[in-house]
Order: C-alpha cells, then sequence, then structure tokens
C-alpha cells in the first residue's frame, strides 16, 4: 500500500472527530448554511470537507459507494487504512461520494423502509462552489428562507416527497460543507 | 396528577461513599489487587469476560473488584466500557481444531484419538471444604509428562464419516450481529449462538436443564468438550493479509444427540454447539443443550411447547443486563404512579362499600 | 491469501507473535535497541474491540462470539518504513513498541531486532506453551479394561 494513502487521517482524533461532528451536525440542522470542516484529508479529487466527513461518520460497518472519478485505487486504499469501510454498490450504501453527475440519478440508493427510515443513504456531493444563492429553502430548521447553489431541484423535490423516508445530502468544496435533508422543501429560484 | 420533586443529592453522594468504604472492608485486611483476581478468580473473570460479551481480564477483573464481587452488576459495567470501543473489525473464525487444549474429553469415545485429557477439573474432587486453604496452605505443583503430539481431532468428524451424523454446512455468510442492530424473529441459529453465548449462565442452565428433564427432551451425550487456547486471527486491510491479534481461552462443547429421524431427516445423530469465552465449561455445555433444542424446525421435529423450543422466550429472557435492568428499575421512585393505584384502590373500595350497604338496606 | 512471499510471511509471523506478547516482556526487551529512531505517525494508538467470530459445529457457518479488547497503530521512520501493529489489550505503549520493532525489521538493524526482541519473545512463548501442554499431558487418562462383559 503506497504510503500516501497511510496519511491524511486524524492526527488528534477525539477533538477533531468532535469539532467536525459539531460542523455536520450543524449544517444538517441548519438546511443552507455553509460551515467550515477540516482534519482529514484524502486523495485527489476526494475535497477535505468529504475526506473529514468519512472520517468522522463511517467506520468499519458503514458500505461506502464511490461514484465515478471518485472510484480510485488510492481512495479505496486510503478508505480502507482510515475507516476500514466496506466499498459497495449503490443499492447497499450507506453513505456514497461522488459529482452530482455521478451520483444521479439519486433514486436507486436506499431510501429506508418505514419501520427504519435511517437505512437510508447519505450522498455527499463533490462540488466545485458553494454559496448562498441559487434555489430556495423552506422547513424544518430554516427561519423563514435559505438559499443554497444545489446542482438541480427536481430531483430534491421528488426525494422530499418520500418523507420520512428518502437520501440527505451533504455538498462539500475545499473545506467547506453544507446539507440538505430529507425534510427541506426546494423551490428553483 | 403529576408532581415533580427534587432532592436527595447529598444522600446520593453519601450512599456512594459509604458504598465506596463498604467496598474496601475494614482496613487492617491488606487490599485485594485487580492482578489477584485476576490471577486467582479466573474462573470469575472468565464468566465476566463472556457474559459482559468482551474478552479483557484485566477489565475484568477490576469490574470485580469495584463490584464487591457481584458477577452481574461486574458483567454491567464490562457491557458499559464496551459500548465506548470504536469496532476495529470481526476475526476469522477461531479454529477451535487447532486449540492448544489444556482439557479435551469426551462422554461417548472412550479411545477418542488424542486421548481423553482432563486438565485442571472440579469433577473428581469431592466437594469437601478444604481447610488447609484458609490457613494458607501450601500448593502442590502440578505433575508434567511429555506433551502430546499430533492436532486433536474434532471427535464429531469421526461419527461424520459414516454419514451418521447431521453434517455442518460450512458457510463464509456474514452472521447477523445482535449489537449491531435491533433483534427480530425468527432470529435463525447464529444470532441464537450470539445471545446463548452472552446469555446468563444461571438461565441457560436452568433452560438446559429443563430439556434434560424433559420438556423438548432431545436424548444428549457430551460428544466432546474441550477447553484451551486459540489464536485470534484478523484481515488487515492496509497489508493484504491476516495476522493474529491475540489469544483467547475458550470452551467448546459439542453434544451428540439421538434422533430418530423426521418427515425431512433421516435417522441419525444431530449436534447442539457451545462455544464460550475462558473456561466455561457448564455455561458451554448448557448453551449446546439449549441449541439442539431451539433446532427442532429446522430438522422437523415436533414442537412441543416446551420453554426451551421457544425461541423468542429464550432469546429475549437469556441476558441478565436488559433482565436486571428492567427488574431492578421498579425499586426507584415510582411515587406518581402509585398514588394514582392508590386512588384508584380506594375508589373501587369506596364503590364496593357502597354498594354493601345499598344492599343490606335494601 | 496463503500464497504470501517470504517478506509477507516474515512479518505475518512477527506482528503475531508481538500481538500475543506480554506487554511488561516487550517492555523489558526493548530497551536494549539503543538509538531507536523518532517516528511520525500514520495512525496514532487507538483502543477498540473487534469481534471474534466462531464456527457453529466448529465447522460450520460463522457465528458473533462477543469482542475483544485491541489496540493498533501505524508509524513511518524518517527513512520512510512503516511499522503496523495490531496488539491485544488496551496498552497504547505497547501497540506502539510493536510497530517499532515491525518498522525496524524492515531496515539494516533486522538481525539485532531479531536477536534482540522477537527471538527472546518466541523462546518464552514456545517455553510456556509447553509447560502448559506437560501438565495437560500429565492428565491424560490411561484406560485399564477390568473386567469386559460378554453377555
Amino acid at each position: 500500500m503506497p504510503q500516501d494513502t497511510l496519511t491524511g487521517g486524524f492526527t488528534e482524533a477525539p477533538q477533531q472527530s468532535a469539532r467536525a461532528f459539531r460542523s455536520l451536525m450543524n449544517a444538517l440542522a441548519r438546511p443552507g448554511t455553509i460551515e467550515e470542516i477540516t482534519g482529514g484529508t484524502g486523495p485527489a479529487p476526494l475535497s477535505a470537507a468529504a475526506a473529514t466527513t468519512l472520517l468522522t461518520l463511517c467506520d468499519g460497518e458503514m458500505p461506502i459507494h464511490l461514484a465515478g472519478g471518485h472510484d480510485t485505487d488510492a481512495i479505496r486504499q486510503w478508505i480502507a487504512f482510515h475507516i476500514g469501510a466496506p466499498i459497495c454498490a449503490r443499492n447497499q450504501a450507506m453513505f456514497a461520494v461522488g459529482t452530482w453527475q455521478a451520483l444521479t440519478p439519486i433514486t436507486d440508493f436506499p431510501i429506508g423502509t418505514p419501520e427504519y427510515p435511517d437505512r437510508s443513504t447519505t450522498l455527499i456531493v463533490e462540488m466545485d462552489t458553494l454559496s448562498n444563492t441559487g434555489a430556495t429553502l423552506t422547513g424544518p430548521g430554516i427561519l423563514t428562507t435559505a438559499q443554497l447553489s444545489l446542482p438541480e431541484t427536481a430531483a430534491f423535490q421528488q426525494n422530499r416527497l418520500l418523507f420520512p423516508m428518502g437520501v440527505d445530502c451533504y455538498f462539500t468544496a475545499g473545506t467547506r460543507i453544507a446539507a440538505l435533508p430529507r425534510s427541506t422543501k426546494v423551490e428553483a429560484h | 396528577m403529576y408532581v415533580a420533586v427534587k432532592g436527595g443529592e447529598r444522600a446520593i453522594d453519601n450512599a456512594h461513599d459509604w458504598l465506596a468504604e463498604e467496598r474496601r472492608g475494614p482496613t487492617d485486611v491488606p487490599e485485594l489487587s485487580v492482578d489477584q483476581i485476576k490471577s486467582q478468580m479466573t474462573l470469575a473473570v472468565n464468566r465476566v469476560m463472556a457474559e459482559g460479551s468482551l474478552y479483557d481480564p484485566d477489565l475484568a477483573a477490576l469490574a470485580i473488584k469495584q463490584a464487591r464481587g457481584d458477577l452481574i452488576e461486574a458483567i454491567f459495567l464490562i457491557r458499559a466500557y464496551r459500548t465506548t470501543l470504536p469496532r476495529l473489525g470481526h476475526s476469522r473464525p477461531v479454529e477451535t481444531d487447532k486449540m492448544a487444549c489444556d482439557r479435551r474429553i469426551s462422554a461417548t469415545f472412550k479411545d477418542a484419538p488424542g486421548g481423553q485429557v482432563l486438565g485442571p477439573t472440579f469433577d473428581y474432587t469431592h466437594r469437601l471444604l478444604d481447610f488447609k486453604l484458609a490457613a494458607d496452605g501450601e500448593t502442590p505443583e502440578a505433575a508434567t509428562a511429555d506433551p502430546l503430539q499430533g492436532d486433536m481431532p474434532r471427535i464429531t468428524e469421526f461419527l461424520n464419516r459414516d454419514g451418521l451424523i447431521q453434517t455442518e454446512e460450512p458457510s463464509d455468510e456474514t452472521p447477523r450481529d445482535m449489537t449491531r442492530e435491533p433483534m427480530e424473529y425468527p432470529a435463525g441459529r447464529p444470532l441464537r449462538l450470539q445471545a446463548l453465548t452472552r446469555g446468563d449462565e444461571g438461565f441457560v442452565l436452568g433452560m438446559a436443564y429443563s430439556t434434560q428433564r424433559g420438556y423438548g427432551r432431545n436424548h444428549p451425550f457430551v460428544g466432546e468438550l474441550r477447553i484451551g487456547k486459540v489464536a485470534v486471527e484478523m484481515d488487515i486491510p492496509e497489508l493484504g493479509f491476516a495476522v493474529d491479534i491475540g489469544e483467547i481461552t475458550v470452551t467448546e462443547c459439542e453434544t451428540v444427540n439421538q434422533f430418530h429421524g423426521s418427515k425431512t431427516e433421516p435417522p441419525q445423530f444431530t449436534r447442539g454447539y457451545g462455544l464460550v469465552f475462558g473456561q466455561t465449561e457448564r455455561k458451554a455445555i448448557s448453551m449446546a443443550l439449549v441449541d439442539r433444542a431451539l433446532r427442532w424446525e429446522e430438522l422437523g421435529e415436533d414442537n412441543l411447547g416446551a420453554p426451551a423450543q421457544d425461541e423468542e422466550f429464550v432469546l429475549s429472557h437469556a441476558d441478565n443486563i436488559q433482565a436486571t435492568g428492567f427488574l431492578e428499575h421498579i425499586k426507584l421512585p415510582h411515587y406518581v404512579d402509585f398514588q394514582s393505584e392508590l386512588e384508584l384502590v380506594r375508589k373501587i373500595r369506596s364503590e364496593a362499600q357502597a354498594s354493601t350497604l345499598k344492599e343490606a338496606a335494601e | 491469501m496463503s500464497n504470501l512471499d517470504p517478506a509477507q510471511a516474515a512479518r505475518q509471523s512477527r506482528m503475531s507473535l508481538l500481538a500475543k506478547s506480554e506487554p511488561s516482556r516487550l517492555a523489558a526487551l526493548f530497551p536494549a535497541l539503543a538509538d531507536v529512531p523518532a517516528h511520525t505517525w500514520l495512525r496514532t494508538p487507538e483502543v477498540g474491540a473487534v469481534m471474534v467470530r466462531g464456527r457453529m459445529g466448529g465447522t460450520g457457518a460463522p457465528f458473533n462470539l462477543g469482542e475483544m479488547s485491541v489496540t493498533r497503530c501505524a508509524l513511518t521512520l524518517p527513512t520512510g518504513e512503516v511499522g503496523h501493529a495490531y496488539v491485544q489489550g488496551r496498552d497504547k505503549d505497547h501497540a506502539t513498541r510493536a510497530a517499532l520493532v515491525d518498522a525496524l525489521m524492515q531496515t539494516a538493524r533486522a538481525d539485532e531486532v531479531q536477536a534482540t526482541v522477537l527471538a527472546p519473545l518466541t523462546a518464552e512463548a514456545t517455553t510456556a506453551n509447553s509447560a502448559r501442554a506437560a501438565k495437560a499431558a500429565a492428565t491424560k487418562v490411561e484406560f485399564f479394561t477390568m473386567v469386559r462383559g460378554e453377555d
């Protein structure tokens, strides 16, 4: 295993994962809010935000799907060493990482069951940039409205209709992260 | 009516201090060390590891010390601790046929290859109190002989050669894990074995005994019982191969059970299986009997309605931490609930009294 | 996984030996290695649990037997060798020493490390195992058939 896949994990796991978890929690609790998240770095094209999210939320029993250009040997080995998670197909994924283009159509990811809506995929959508412009978000955790530069709106509107089932999304760019839980209503601006 | 109350903090603090003092006992008696418990109370340590479901003799010994020797309390401490540990992975299934046996006996085959090795057993002791131990008696040194050469083959494999015993189909299916997902019934044999191996020794023993007394009888013989060390091997993704990550002592029991055949299976011997952390022989034998009783359905036997045949009953009640948690919570404050019960009883009584008076008046 | 090259096979056997060794024994032998180079962590020592599995009937399908405590770490020497450790128990210093031994065994000092640390640990493990096996052998039953029934 080449050594660059052995670096980039947390150096102070308790503190770094706690800080990262707080960012992830805030992002999900306040849809559309852009948070900073740092601590981990993975092989390209994995962003620091996506790498840190995986390190914080995943373990050896959390199947991860690598979509499109993110399915590289280096990223697979990095995950094997730092997380130990099995790499899986779309329909078994608890987490999936990739660009929006690689992740769509999102309808073949698990959406949970009425008894266990938590048995659904969390998508980590890698973006070039992230800004509070574009689609309008309303719903739990949003005082009036919020805006986020979503890659599209139709897929998220469909996903909202599945509630309480459905997928949750994180959007990552560099060290920035925002979230769109299944409970948020999305309208094109 | 809901009455919120607070208070008791000082009483609780003082109770904890007194508990610590009572745990220590008279200070003119030397304090027990964790190492002493680990090396001299080994069977208690083994039980705590088995039912706490975490193999770590140092932690189990510490838990026993902290719990003042209350093993279920010690198991509770271990269970609480293990939830804080990240799961680093799972091992390959341990290869018990490669066990370095301290003990290996068969009640069915006198001339088992590899021999009958008694090991450090209580079996042939006279159960007379040994007052020499109270008087710091000297310990006799264990006798030695030339180590036995060669492997100790699994005894049930001999019966298997003649096709007289039901075969265990090898598989590499990932077993479900009751510590990771909620229990659903029917649970299936892998989950049953996990629940039994960490189940309460007294409960599993009682269930096993009930099958012997006729509640779901299955005529068991101990085909083989072995105790010893096995290596624990795990695949290491960053290396690309497996290494031993440690060595544990386990007790394995395989029963051979008479079976007259059913609609689906020919007459043959069937098996029950027990595998438990540590030197825990009573538990492993009990586990094997209960495992066999629970297999009635797959073997096409009749459901006799025996408790030990009822998977949901056995698995829902085998865990002593669940059981003691639910049982002991009823001693904690229930003032409000009880107040309403009291009101209800008073009301019913006054109504009954009123109707009696009315009848008497008529 | 049975087709390991000799270097992998050697690494497998030394990591297995270190995993099972007493932390106090490795701690006692380790200081005899002079000038152990400084290391950089790839993974700081981490205490966790590994789910141990068994097989139904010893040969059938796997089931979960219970967990064991394990400490692991990974480090690299200034010269680039990577040392891994997975050791039984919760001793982080023990895991660090085991990873350093693993890394040093990939350097020119392999023979020295083998002689100073691994050879004594191997010898002690062999002695301890055969002492136990000798006690077990002394409790092997020798049967004498007194009467064999005819009718």
